[in-house]
């Protein structure tokens, strides 16, 4: 896998979700990637940004353009010092919550990107990585 | 009265003379934003009440009573140049010229005791290095008051409630929707269902990027809200890619009339109240005029 251009942004704020969610979007159209794929990533990318912040107070992404046997796409690692998640299994069931939102967060994301991985230490942090392939395949 | 004050009091024309040769000559002189009248008067009016000040011999705090007057105008002119657009490092350029002046002149006064230069030189730099400090604070809450002013003007425009027909509002939702947002959104809808007595609300979201399940959820809190008050609520503007991420996300907006376009969804909302847009029929109406 190669690792073609990549930037970071920090999340400390609400204000931030929507330059982030723009930054998403550069990468995505600098790709090729179709109106409804780019759709599909941005809203997951809105998604677990949302999280980070009303679980951990925020943290950074790492956003990447990457190459795989011929195939190019945006990974989007979301890294965050936050309290952790004690059980991931229950957390990724639909309508779980321990906010008082939906609780579509987590499994509408997996649902959204072609590749999703989620990496949680209680007291530590959480990290979620997602990747959406150009033909969303 | 210390003698440095004497000195600076007794110097104030070349002095004064010095600072707009100094700011005349900079190149980032903005001539097209002021006049080099209005430069020297606002110069003159600055540097006469900052000797005023000095003769107090107070060097250090620029919070003391004395400089009042020196603060207060410092302030209006870094708002008034905020105002105007001068840049950041334009403002502070102002006063940092004032200190080249006023050192040249110590300079020329204190040639043969470079002791006394030297501990005068330093409290003059630390007192205008306070008061540049000042006008950069200004200068940012200057801008601040412009961007908080602008805030409000675009939450304000950016939810109007519009009546499209007799019973029928049509609330255009342009940005994202957050919090906020939303409080403002359902505020609006609901006062103006009671203030027309509608009965059909059309939320446009045509103008939303993103909807995630935050989103959604706004969006279904109010629709809730609305049909409290007694009214049905149709949600239009929803784009093929917007529809396809609900459903992957999963959210549930089955019990909630959604419509692609907002002509579509005013097709509904006639039809739910019994009226008929009709194409007019040109013989009849002809007729009623021979």
């Amino acid at each position: 896998m190669i690792v073609m251009s990549k930037d970071t942004m920090q999340i400390v704020r609400e204000q931030d979700v929507v330059p982030f969610r723009n930054r998403v979007r550069e990468f995505s159209t600098k790709i090729g990637m179709s109106l409804v794929n780019q759709t599909k990533l941005i809203t997951a990318a809105s998604e677990l940004v949302r999280n980070m912040l009303k679980y951990a107070g925020g943290g950074k992404v790492l956003l990447e353009i990457i190459s795989k046997n011929t195939q190019t796409g945006v990974r989007l690692t979301f890294t965050d010092e936050g309290p952790g998640i004690a059980d991931v299994q229950q957390a990724m069931r639909d309508g779980f919550s321990t906010g008082k939102s939906l609780g579509l967060g987590l499994p509408g994301t997996k649902r959204l990107v072609n590749e999703f991985d989620i990496k949680s230490i209680v007291g530590e942090g959480t990290t979620v990585t997602i990747i959406h392939w150009k033909n969303g395949r | 009265m210390n003698t440095t004050a004497q000195i600076l009091q007794k110097k104030k024309n070349t002095i004064l003379e010095t600072w707009m040769q100094h700011q005349l000559s900079d190149a980032t002189l903005r001539d097209d934003l002021m006049t080099n009248d209005e430069l020297l008067k606002q110069s003159e009016e600055l540097l006469g009440s900052l000797l005023k000040a000095l003769s107090s011999g107070n060097y250090e705090n620029i919070y003391a009573s004395e400089y009042e007057q020196v603060t207060d105008l410092l302030g209006d002119i870094s708002i008034m140049r905020a105002r105007q657009g001068f840049s950041p490092r334009e403002t502070t350029l102002y006063v940092l010229s004032l200190k080249k002046a006023l050192c040249d002149t110590l300079e020329e006064e204190y040639k043969d005791q470079p002791e006394v230069l030297y501990r005068e030189v330093m409290q003059l730099n630390q007192l205008l290095d306070n008061l540049s400090l000042v006008t950069v604070e200004t200068f940012i809450k200057g801008r601040e008051e412009v961007i908080l002013r602008q805030t409000d003007e675009i939450s304000e425009i950016s939810t109007p409630v519009i009546r499209v027909w007799d019973g029928i509002l049509a609330l255009p939702i342009i940005g994202t929707l957050d919090s906020a947002r939303t409080q403002v959104v359902m505020e609006n809808l609901l006062q103006e269902i009671v203030n027309t007595g509608s009965s059909i609300a059309i939320l446009d979201i045509s103008g939303v990027p993103a909807v995630d399940s935050l989103v959604a959820q706004h969006l279904i809190k109010t629709v809730s809200a609305t049909r409290l008050m007694g009214a049905e609520c149709i949600i239009s503007g929803i784009r093929a890619e917007i529809a396809q991420t609900i459903v992957h996300l999963g959210i549930d907006l089955s019990n909630i009339k959604t419509k692609a376009s907002l002509a579509s969804a005013l097709h509904l909302a006639f039809g739910m109240l019994n009226l008929e847009v009709r194409r007019n029929d040109r013989n009849k109406s002809t007729k009623l005029f021979n």
